[in-house]
């Protein structure tokens, strides 16, 4: 079993989403992580979607994207990439507690974004490790409520995905 | 262009004529009346009213199949549109060239669950190459025009085109040719000069070549070039299911059909030999057998339009994306500059293979119950109406008999439902093509069961003047599933009987049903009787042809390699495998 991270470059399309989709649950691929939204070129979005592969190489996985027709091109992207998933945690405190959570917070460089008396919403951004770890860090005070994003992720260096691409 | 204003029906209509479209299949309701008005006044368009639509699907891909060309159908929404699904599905198993068109009920209605109302874009995600949802009369031209291009263009396919009422029925100005945007869309039909080389390499190393032969040859119209390169290397040919006709059967290098019910000569071909120079096929688990241990000491060339095909199921040392016919011609030039007139040394491989070809000829014995044998049945009407016919089968018994006992000399003869296997797909098939191609003699070599899925385009066929003959082979039974209840359950019969032979109550009675169709209706039991019907049916074109042959329910299929099995196990015929005078 292996994961990869793969960015797509879409047309945005009415049900562009679930044909990508279907695609992986038709053809029995698993679906870690996906994250949409619009890329920096008008009519183009952008998806980033982390698939662990078991026995078929990914190389079908990609393939069978690229015969969707509003699917313009698949980079999977090097496992030094910039990848970064984004967490909202709703954490119990108290008056005893709060100096402790807000010392985790400082340490992970994440932040404070609602307080209340008995709660804290922190929001934290970071690798999928940096951020299964926070929330380790977290659960002893008591997470009422977790949010994520799927990972987002980009190619280092000067180069993009969208080069060559006419729109 | 002018400024031309047309609602989005009469865009439709004048879009498809702009595209070469002469011949639609369809069945009219609330969502497509609209488009239905304008279609009435076309000199260009037939459009021939099915009964059922799941026939317009099926005759569409029997216009398309037999002749090349796109096949189109159109359906009304909700049940209209589900009703073409089946089709849909075996079209792009077959990969069959097919516009569906769809009425939509009104934009400002989707989502509510109104009348007739189905996701059918939805619904079709899964069995098309792409889908269309139109809402705007002024995308109508884009649309049809793109739908057309990806469904005929690199792996031809089903696309589509789901337009609702309101934009059926609103105006805008006419465009033509409209701007197609498709920037994920690029098949690559010229091969690499690299990967030819490398391919040309292993062939005139080889020393047990095989051409594996797919329906993608047929489909890229490559079957010239194919018998050019087959003839340059000597190599032995065998085409599966969906590339029948698409080389020779008299060929002395064919060896026939490979797979579950192949030729023992094609399977152990594939089995034994060094080299598989795949062509537009995709080693279905139906030729394959357990992939694990099919042809374990060959190397393979792959050639395929579609990339995803390559490396899908078996490893390609060489694969070769393109058309096949680009693919085949360049690869037949380097190897004619390299070989300079000499041929691959493959002497001892003849030596084996023709062993086999004489030990291991197709045949089959006389049913037992004194009933006509289905495949002398079958035999006969190929040899009677000759390879300039077509035949399109069901699916089941009948289907493998007539891919194994008809002769087929030129592609496109031969319809089927090869991946999606859907019982019912020749009566409406056979239409379709009798309508693409109405100076061939057309049959529709058909079973009992799958008969009575889709007998009601008879009345299409009739109204319409289409007179293609139907062959019933019938054994009263399920025939296929009835021979595996023989060899795997036990000859436990579990609802296989379909009482329509002659010794049973006979519903229905197929020729009183034919003859209620307007159809000349004859009934063949004896031997002698057959070559008899078979001419007068030939003969009669006048009306549609239905002719129930009462055959033997006991006949199977031979040889055959049981399901999972390896090829190494396939059976000649009942209890009686190849025998193998050492290890070759």
């Amino acid at each position: 079993m292996s994961t990869h991270v793969l960015s797509l470059l879409v047309e945005d399309k009415p049900g562009l989403l679930t044909r990508v989709a279907g695609l992986f649950s038709r053809r029995g691929f698993n679906i870690e992580s996906l994250a949409v939204g619009a890329s920096e070129l008008e009519g183009l979005s952008r998806i980033t979607v982390v698939v662990t592969v078991e026995g078929a190489p990914l190389e079908q996985v990609t393939k069978q994207l690229n015969k969707l027709i509003n699917v313009i091109k698949i980079v999977e992207l090097e496992p030094d990439s910039v990848q970064r998933d984004h967490m909202l945690i709703k954490v119990k405190t108290d008056a005893s507690t709060r100096s402790q959570v807000l010392e985790a917070v400082t340490l992970f460089r994440a932040r404070v974004i609602d307080v209340v008396s008995d709660a804290l919403i922190i929001e934290v951004t970071g690798d999928t490790a940096k951020c299964a770890a926070f929330v380790k860090i977290l659960e002893p005070f008591g997470i009422k409520e977790l949010v994520q994003s799927g990972v987002l992720a980009m190619g280092r260096g000067s180069k993009s995905i969208t080069e060559k691409v006419n729109k | 262009m002018s400024n031309e204003v047309l609602t989005g029906a009469q865009a439709v209509i004048r879009s498809l004529e702009l595209l070469g479209v002469d011949t639609v299949f369809g069945l009219p309701g609330g969502a497509i009346l609209p488009t239905y008005d304008p279609l009435m006044d076309s000199k260009i368009i037939r459009h021939i009213l099915v009964r059922h639509e799941q026939g317009a699907g099926h005759a569409a891909e029997g216009y398309a199949s037999s002749s090349g060309k796109l096949g189109v159908c159109i359906a009304t929404s909700g049940p209209g549109a589900t009703n073409l699904v089946t089709a849909i599905a075996d079209a792009h198993m077959d990969s069959v060239p097919l516009l569906a068109i769809t009425g939509q009920v009104g934009s400002h209605l989707i989502g509510t669950d109104a009348f007739q109302e189905a996701d059918i874009v939805g619904i079709t995600m899964p069995i098309t190459k792409h889908s269309f949802l139109v809402s705007n009369p002024a995308d109508v031209p884009r649309a049809i025009a793109a739908a057309v291009l990806i469904a005929t263009t690199g792996r031809p396919g089903p696309v589509l085109v789901d337009i609702t009422k309101d934009a059926q029925v609103k105006t805008a100005e006419w465009v033509w040719p409209p701007k197609i945007d498709l920037p994920g869309y690029k098949p690559v039909t010229k091969p690499h000069g690299k990967q030819i080389q490398a391919a040309a390499n292993l062939i005139k190393e080889s020393k047990k070549p095989i051409l594996y032969v797919g329906g993608g040859v047929i489909r890229a119209g490559a079957h010239k070039e194919l018998l050019k390169l087959a003839e340059l290397i000597g190599a032995p040919v065998t085409t599966t299911l969906m590339a029948r006709g698409a080389f020779p059967d008299s060929h002395e290098q064919h060896l026939g059909m490979p797979g579950m019910h192949g030729t023992v000569p094609a399977v152990t071909a594939l089995q034994k030999a060094d080299l598989l120079i795949t062509l537009g096929a995709r080693f279905d688990d139906r030729v394959t057998g357990d992939v694990k241990s099919f042809a374990p000491n060959a190397k393979v060339i792959h050639v395929d339009i579609d990339p995803a095909e390559i490396g899908k199921i078996r490893f390609a040392d060489v694969p070769i994306v393109g058309d096949a016919k680009e693919v085949i011609t360049e690869l037949t030039d380097e190897l004619a500059s390299s070989l300079k007139g000499k041929k691959p040394e493959i002497g001892e491989w003849w030596k084996f293979l023709n062993g086999l070809l004489e030990r291991y000829p197709l045949g089959f014995t006389e049913p037992e119950d004194g009933k006509l044998s289905p495949q002398y049945v079958i035999q006969r009407i190929g040899e009677l109406s000759g390879p300039e016919a077509v035949y399109a089968a069901g699916v089941g018994q009948h289907q493998m008999w007539s891919a194994q006992f008809i002769k087929y000399e030129r592609p496109n003869s031969w319809l089927n439902s090869g991946g999606a296997g859907t019982m019912g797909y020749s009566v409406p098939a056979a239409m379709g093509a009798k309508v693409a191609e109405p100076d061939r003699l057309v049959w529709a070599i058909d079973g009992d069961g799958c008969f009575q899925m889709t007998n009601q385009e008879l009345a299409t066929c009739t109204i319409n003047n289409i007179p293609i003959k139907v062959a019933i082979i019938n054994n009263s039974s399920l025939g296929m599933v009835r021979q595996w209840q023989t060899l795997f359950y036990n000859k436990r019969y579990s609802h296989t009987d379909l009482n329509t032979g002659t010794d049973t109550v006979m519903v229905p009675d197929f020729v009183k049903l034919a003859e209620a169709y307007g159809c000349l209706g004859i009934r063949v039991e004896k031997e002698e009787e057959i070559d008899a019907a078979i001419k007068l049916a030939i003969e009669t074109n006048d009306r549609p042809v239905v002719i129930d042959f009462i055959v033997g329910r006991d006949a199977m299929v031979w040889p055959m390699v049981a399901a999972g099995l390896s090829n190494d196990e396939v059976q000649y015929a009942r209890d009686a495998a190849p025998v193998w005078d050492g290890e070759e």
